[in-house]
């Protein structure tokens, strides 16, 4: 498992017209080895931007981020052994439409590892046991619900054998009634021990499963604490004002 | 009143609805993406009743017409006939060679055009400029000759090879496209997954573009066929040049014509319905 540290990052944007955009400005933030972080906050505050740039999809502009001690924001370092370590799920899924379910998995574990067809294939199902859907391997992508297709995503990332895990709205594209399978799939993630970093707007999740709460507005970090801190006696203003508005 | 205005409303909004794009990358498309750069338009679907019968009319007369011209009035139209269907075997394989070597510089170009090394990327975009600016005949004649001239290729090598490489630069903006049609969130998914961007476009990106420029590929192998008849300005006895030869034998010009005419017309005809099938096919299996 692993430890991911973030520190003073800095992302701007520059659009083609107007000015220079700070969609994260000086995000510091550590999750720990096996610990459980959710980041909430209203849309367009960063969160998502914070989130893909641990495994390097947003280039930052200034910051680091170590992921167990090794900057994935150094160039020197290998950013596909990083991304390797670090597995990610969508909130679009972005399942391959042309490959089976088990192709799916498979798929990285085999080119990226070099694992053998048959053992990728054996650990394949025992992933699709593990998020129940053992009896759908040969189905293509299109043919699954959304939230079966998000379990096939979460099994995906998970065939890389991953020590931390970044989940991006995993269940804002689902429909309310497949919002808990997919839910149920990442508490037994988290009661496992993985690390997590997550964007949720599942605030029953957050209490549930995660250790820290992180609230962000306008690409700041506001606040960090516990879920209960958070919930019931939230210090600043701003989170006030949020949480007044989704609870 | 108030009714009036609900409905108003909900015809707006199915409208809007028509437009917008699912964020679901798996929803069914509802406008399936489809590239097209020439003839595509022209295609008829099933479904559009009076294209569908427009490419029925045209089909059925061109074919009675033919057989009836060589049956009512065998002199001259079946000799002028059995004289220019020798060509077709040199048109189709123009054609099917240059579609080849068309696919394989277009994907390079497209992979090119979409490249970030900036070189790369340079070299495709002047290519395709300078191949869409120039008329096919010219560049044709002139790679043709250049071809004899530099590198010793003649005959039907060198019309071939000069067909796939002015045929190669609309293909790069057909595999360009293709390549931009898939979501984004794909290459994001593969290289999160510690794959390299080679092998993301390999295993994924690739194999999802052809499904999509296929039917594009298709239009493209009939706008060749057609414009393949230009290799008779270099030396080739496609259709148009056996019909020509015919001409300067006979003095026939509007009798061979019409039969040259029409023997592309079909061929382009059945091809049009083979693609547009293809289209649906793939369409349907999503």
């Amino acid at each position: 498992m692993a430890k991911i540290e973030i520190k003073n990052l800095y992302k701007d944007y520059t659009p083609k017209t107007g000015a220079v955009v700070h969609a994260v400005k000086n995000c510091s933030l550590t999750v720990n080895d096996g610990e459980v972080v959710v980041i909430i906050g209203p849309s367009g505050s960063g969160k998502s931007t914070l989130l893909r740039s641990v495994n390097q999809l947003e280039k930052v502009t200034s910051g680091s981020i170590l992921i167990d001690g090794v900057d994935a924001t150094d160039p020197k370092n290998d950013i596909r052994k990083i991304r390797e370590d670090v597995g990610m799920v969508f909130q679009s899924f972005n399942l391959f439409p042309h490959l089976s379910v088990l192709d799916n998995i498979t798929l990285s574990p085999i080119k990226v590892k070099g694992m053998k067809k048959d053992e990728a294939e054996k650990l394949g199902r025992e992933l699709l046991k593990r998020v129940g859907l053992s009896d759908k391997e040969s189905a293509h992508p299109n043919q699954l619900s959304g939230g079966q297709q998000q379990r096939v995503a979460i099994a995906r990332a998970l065939a890389m054998k991953p020590k931390a895990m970044l989940f991006d709205e995993p269940t804002s594209a689902l429909d309310p009634e497949m919002i808990k399978e997919v839910l149920d799939v990442m508490i037994e993630l988290a009661k496992d021990g993985m690390t997590m970093l997550l964007v949720t707007h599942e605030m029953g999740f957050a209490q549930a499963a995660a250790n820290k709460v992180v609230f962000m507005d306008e690409g700041e970090i506001i606040e960090v604490g516990t879920p209960k801190e958070i919930f019931t006696n939230p210090q600043s203003d701003r989170t006030k004002s949020f949480l007044d508005h989704i609870l | 009143m108030n009714d009036d205005k609900i409905t108003m409303d909900d015809a707006q909004r199915t409208k809007l609805k028509d437009k917008l794009v699912s964020v679901d990358p798996h929803a069914a498309p509802k406008n399936p993406t489809t590239i097209t750069m020439t003839d595509g338009p022209l295609i008829p679907k099933k479904g559009e009743g009076h294209v569908l019968n427009s490419w029925r009319i045209t089909f059925t007369a061109s074919v009675l017409l033919i057989i009836g011209l060589i049956v009512l009035k065998p002199e001259p139209y079946k000799q002028i006939f059995l004289v220019c269907i020798a060509g077709i075997p040199v048109t189709f394989q123009c054609t099917i060679f240059a579609i080849i070597g068309a696919v394989l510089i277009g994907t390079l170009t497209g992979l090119g055009s979409v490249s970030r090394h900036y070189i790369v990327n340079m070299i495709s975009g002047v290519y395709v400029e300078l191949i869409r600016g120039i008329p096919l005949l010219v560049q044709l004649i002139f790679i043709y000759y250049a071809m004899g001239k530099f590198f010793h290729i003649q005959g039907t090598i060198a019309a071939i090879i000069a067909l796939a490489i002015c045929f190669g630069a609309y293909m790069g903006e057909i595999v360009r496209a293709g390549i931009q049609a898939i979501p984004k969130g794909q290459m994001e998914a593969a290289i999160a997954l510690g794959l390299s961007r080679s092998q993301a476009f390999r295993y994924i990106i690739l194999p999802q573009t052809v499904k999509v420029i296929l039917p594009a590929i298709g239009n493209e192998f009939i706008s060749m066929l057609k414009d393949s008849s230009l290799v008779s300005a270099v030396a080739l006895s496609d259709i148009l040049r056996k019909g020509r030869e015919y001409i300067s034998r006979t003095f026939l010009s509007l009798e061979t014509m019409l039969v040259v005419a029409l023997i592309y017309l079909i061929i382009t005809l059945i091809l049009s319905r083979l693609v547009g099938l293809l289209e649906e096919r793939l369409h349907k299996n999503g």
